[in-house]
């Protein structure tokens, strides 16, 4: 399983293996990383699952979709390689990735 | 908090998977226990009545959280079992099987379940109501054969079932009784607009219907209304609303109104028992009132206080309530709850487009808002709702602006 590294505002760091197909927000809330609140579970209609993807790894990641883009819009601190963790499918690829959490989800 | 202390949770739904994950973050270290009457490990809800239900999504990616998680949480499942009685004063619950469990401190998560119409002709088969994942396994084995069915009620579940049910192919009526969709809970407009997405999409929406009875040797084949219609059907699903789960605890004596009755902790009327979820009646400091709300966000933010008050700290519960729904390529966001709202205001075109919001306004001030296909808008209306500011109605119908600039009209 890729192994992927989340990293919580306050520095906490979490290396946890996350199954291919299964979404990064998935893998935070089943090593229950508290950064990631994911209100609606997974369905792209909260904006509760930011996260900041290393910008070494975004090439791999790939761009936000329009919808996530709308909501991903009205956050008060986006970054270039925002996203959220619950379009973000896992994949053999993202073995190593390394993903910021924010100070706040809401 | 002593390692042989218990927590026993009743339920294994959205409020008590948060609640045990919420136990052990705030350093709970003894048994944590928690028993359903499903035979099925935690699952989530909302998509049995829309992905699960079209079969784009299978019952592995239903799971809540990973089998190894509640490992690590140190969870033991009791499944497919039945609490029968809870006696409060001796910290003890009996089960279906006879088998008697001690706790040091109870969460009741017992949801609701879904409320039954005493029709002549109930029992075909054929004939569902929606609330676990085996009735949705059994409406989709009903939907392979089938080639018409009847969904008597039209609020939210009943169109996300008939809109899933379209998908497949399936001709879908819609029966209601009252005189528009989503009466309960929608302004005119997205009620009207509902209808007409349903329509578009080649829906039959039948208002005004009061069904009377079902018929059909052993299986269903038609829905007879009160104006003597018969609606021919090969399955029907019934989804009429649901009722808490409250009986449990009213016979151990706690307090219940239309949900049991806890506070901004989670708190019940006893010291060692708190609820969660669609079962509870609960303050909002934000709305300025107490009530019970059917929402997956709300399980896992009152579950969080819950938590916490049987770990001895402090949390109160305070969010804003939101739903959501998909029919068809539509997807309704819905911020605040819109009751008592005196004007209702449209951002968009309601009347053809797919794409507008419905801003609910009481005092000069948005209290909720409907947002269909219009996820800026929702994050937008979520945070004028909470600043309470005075509201420029010409500016929030004004589409020539961005919704943005709206927010920071709002905070100048």
């Amino acid at each position: 399983m890729p192994a992927i590294t989340y990293i919580e505002f306050d520095g906490t760091e979490y290396h946890v293996d996350v199954a291919v197909g299964n979404s990064v927000m998935e893998g935070a809330l089943n090593n229950m990383i508290d950064g990631v609140v994911a209100e609606c579970g997974g369905c792209c209609v909260c904006c509760t699952c930011h996260c900041m993807i290393d910008p070494e790894w975004s090439k791999i990641v790939g761009d936000a979709n329009d919808e996530e883009n709308e909501l991903l819009e009205m956050l008060d601190v986006r970054e270039p390689t925002s996203r959220l963790s619950c379009q973000v499918q896992v994949s053999a690829e993202m073995d190593g990735m390394v993903v910021r959490l924010p100070e706040s989800q809401y | 908090m002593e390692v042989d202390d218990h927590v026993v949770i009743i339920g294994a739904s959205h409020a008590a998977v948060q609640l045990m994950i919420s136990l052990r973050q705030q350093g709970w270290l003894g048994a944590i226990t928690a028993i359903s009457d499903e035979p099925h490990m935690p699952y989530q809800r909302p998509p049995l009545s829309k992905s699960y239900l079209d079969g784009s999504v299978e019952e592995d990616r239903l799971v809540l959280r990973a089998a190894e998680t509640y490992d690590k949480l140190k969870v033991d499942f009791k499944l497919g079992c039945k609490v029968m009685s809870i006696d409060a004063k001796n910290k003890q619950l009996t089960l279906d099987t006879g088998e008697q469990i001690g706790f040091t401190k109870l969460a009741l998560c017992t949801g609701a379940r879904v409320r039954q119409l005493d029709l002549p002709g109930a029992e075909l088969e054929g004939v569902h109501y929606l609330r676990t994942m085996d009735d949705v396994k059994a409406i989709r084995q009903s939907a392979e054969k089938a080639s018409r069915a009847v969904i008597i009620g039209g609020g939210y579940i009943g169109l996300e079932t008939a809109a899933s049910l379209a998908k497949l192919d399936i001709k879908v009526t819609v029966l209601e009784t009252e005189t528009r969709l989503l009466k309960r809970v929608a302004s005119d407009q997205v009620s009207e607009f509902y209808k007409r997405l349903h329509e578009e999409e080649g829906v039959e929406i039948r208002l005004g219907s009061k069904v009377v009875a079902l018929q059909g040797k052993s299986q269903v084949k038609s829905v007879v209304c009160d104006d003597n219609s018969h609606n021919g059907a090969d399955m029907v699903i019934i989804g009429v609303g649901v009722i808490p789960n409250t009986e449990l605890a009213s016979e151990a004596g706690l307090v219940v109104e239309n949900g049991i009755v806890v506070d901004q902790f989670g708190q019940t009327s006893h010291p060692d028992i708190v609820a969660a979820g669609d079962c509870t009646f609960h303050p909002n400091a934000l709305l300025g009132k107490s009530l019970r709300l059917e929402s997956v966000p709300n399980a896992s933010e009152q579950a969080k206080a819950a938590a916490a008050s049987l770990c001895g700290i402090k949390k109160a519960y305070s969010e804003l309530p939101w739903f959501w729904s998909d029919q068809f390529d539509v997807k309704l966001q819905i911020a605040g709850i819109s009751q008592g709202y005196t004007e209702a205001v449209v951002r968009g075109d309601a009347g053809k487009s797919r794409s507008f919001t419905v801003f609910y306004i009481k005092d000069q001030h948005i209290i909720a808002a409907d947002c269909i296909n219009r996820p800026k808008d929702f994050m937008v209306a979520k945070k004028l709702i909470l600043q309470q500011s005075k509201i420029n109605v010409a500016a929030l119908v004004d589409e020539s602006s961005d919704v943005k600039k709206l927010l920071i009209n709002g905070e100048q």
